[in-house]
């Protein structure tokens, strides 16, 4: 199996001195495995994932992407393999230091701003200034007071990564957030995820598309059949995939 | 017939002129329900947001019993609390046999299972549309419960307005514990009963009116609460 480890051969586009100090980063992925019903949905995975940049996560469905991200974020137990973020095993304190969208979002039923006050109030933060503050990032401050679930679709879905960056993360977790997603919601989207890559937040970020791929990504993580077949800077991946599997999948054609 | 006929047009002689003993009655009946019904509602509603939401060994179980409780027979309830409160009982130095007091502990322990077991499906419901999220948050379970039931107040509405709803209208617990006794412990129900029992259909069809009007007061209510934050995409 292709050792991803070594086959990086560049880190990302985005130096950040400031990243490298996150405690909770690099994140070092060992022989990593997990099971369901007697079926390996992730099999012997081995990653290490650097400080800063937005690493994107590609493969077909039903590859393991979600599973991966499920699993670095400590949501479902490993059957086997470690992870260590920082040098430490996944624990609270660095879960507290995560935050993860779901393509779905899943908002409170309050108000747009009792959205993101509830997040707050959970990292000991508060006062409607930082509030404002999250809900002018989003484009969302006309919409401070009106019941979330009113929102659209775009909008929910700039509210749930509004919410997950109000805690201050040093790594966000993004599964598929701009799948049916109408093209001027996903470039607010991706405004969004410039800045908090900008602000040195690392990215994880799930994607179907090859052209929010492109635009995005300092390097992606190709996965098939929970297991990832290649790792490159973005540019190479896209130029010159050296997995078949990925070649495939660019290609449009059945990933067999 | 005729007679039918008499006591309900005494029945709304006796409501229009707002007769004082029927309002002491009607007075007593909501205060001692509402007042059950608060009371079990801070029991129960963390009750049953724990069971909603935390897996635990036994669980099952509990909601078993839960579920079972909520068909307490109230004489049974009545008799229980009487023999704790009575002299004789463990509780008797306290003195409140045949009090207001005594009633809300009867209404109170027949209600509580009701609102834990109704707000435990509720809140089991809406925990299952927010479990991964708070998850991902890392939300203590404290906090979780308290921003469940805050989220789920609506419904959480209905369920206490069904605990009232079933107080304000049980009769066996409260007799034996209240004892029906006049300017005292007389609520809706009992008078009800006793004035059938004489004969005098009048007021208790008035009573009985009254306990209609506010069946359908409190369910109207609910409903539009209920509309109202389904507008507002709250519920």
């Amino acid at each position: 199996m292709l050792d991803v480890t070594t086959a990086y051969e560049h880190g990302p586009t985005v130096e950040a001195t400031e990243q490298e100090l996150s405690p909770v980063l690099p994140c070092e992925v060992r022989g990593l495995c997990f099971a369901a019903g007697g079926s390996p949905l992730i099999d012997k995975i081995d990653l290490t994932l650097g400080a800063g940049g937005v690493t994107m996560i590609m493969g077909p469905n039903g590859a393991g992407k979600s599973v991966f991200i499920r699993l670095l974020h400590g949501m479902l137990e490993p059957t086997a393999g470690e992870i260590h973020w920082g040098g430490r095993p996944l624990d609270e304190e660095t879960r507290k230091r995560q935050a993860m969208v779901f393509q779905t979002p899943v908002l409170l039923r309050r108000s747009v701003e009792a959205n993101i006050a509830f997040a707050l109030r959970l990292h000991g933060e508060g006062g409607r200034a930082r509030c404002a503050e999250m809900l002018e990032e989003a484009g969302l401050s006309n919409k401070s007071s009106q019941p979330a679930r009113l929102l659209s679709g775009g909008e929910r879905q700039r509210l749930a990564i509004a919410r997950a960056l109000a805690a201050d993360p040093d790594v966000l977790f993004l599964d598929e957030p701009t799948a049916s997603l109408d093209p001027a919601s996903v470039q607010l989207i991706e405004e969004i995820v410039f800045s908090a890559r900008d602000r040195g937040v690392k990215i994880i970020f799930i994607t179907h598309d090859i052209g929010q791929a492109r635009r995005l990504g300092d390097d992606v993580v190709f996965m098939h059949r929970g297991r990832i077949m290649e790792r490159a800077p973005t540019p190479r991946f896209f130029d010159k995939p050296s997995s078949r599997e990925a070649k495939d999948y660019l290609a449009g054609r059945i990933v067999l | 017939m005729q007679d039918f006929g008499h006591a309900f047009s005494l029945a709304f002689q006796l409501m229009w002129a707002a007769d004082p003993d029927l309002m002491e009655i009607i007075g007593l009946s909501l205060r001692v329900s509402l007042t059950a019904m608060t009371i079990s509602c801070a029991i129960a509603l963390p009750i049953g947001a724990a069971l909603g939401m935390i897996r635990f060994r036994g669980r099952g179980a509990a909601i078993i019993l839960l579920n079972a409780l909520m068909g307490l027979p109230p004489v049974v309830v009545g008799l229980c609390v009487y023999l704790m409160l009575s002299r004789a009982g463990p509780m008797g130095w306290l003195g409140l046999l045949y009090t207001p007091t005594a009633m809300i502990i009867a209404q109170s322990i027949l209600i509580t299972p009701i609102i834990a077991a109704l707000s435990r499906q509720v809140i089991e419901d809406l925990h299952a549309e927010y479990a991964e999220q708070f998850r991902s948050m890392c939300v203590p379970t404290r906090t979780a419960i308290a921003a469940l039931l805050w989220d789920a107040r609506y419904s959480l509405l209905t369920v206490a307005l069904a605990g009232f709803g079933r107080a304000v209208a049980e009769v066996g617990a409260v007799i034996i514990v209240g004892g029906n006794i006049d300017h005292l412990t007389r609520v809706m129900t009992t008078a009800i009963a006793l004035e059938t029992s004489k004969g005098d259909l009048s007021l208790a069809l008035a009573l009985g009116m009254v306990l209609l009007l506010i069946a359908l007061v409190i369910n109207a209510g609910v409903m539009a609460v209920r509309m109202t934050a389904a507008r507002f995409a709250y519920a």
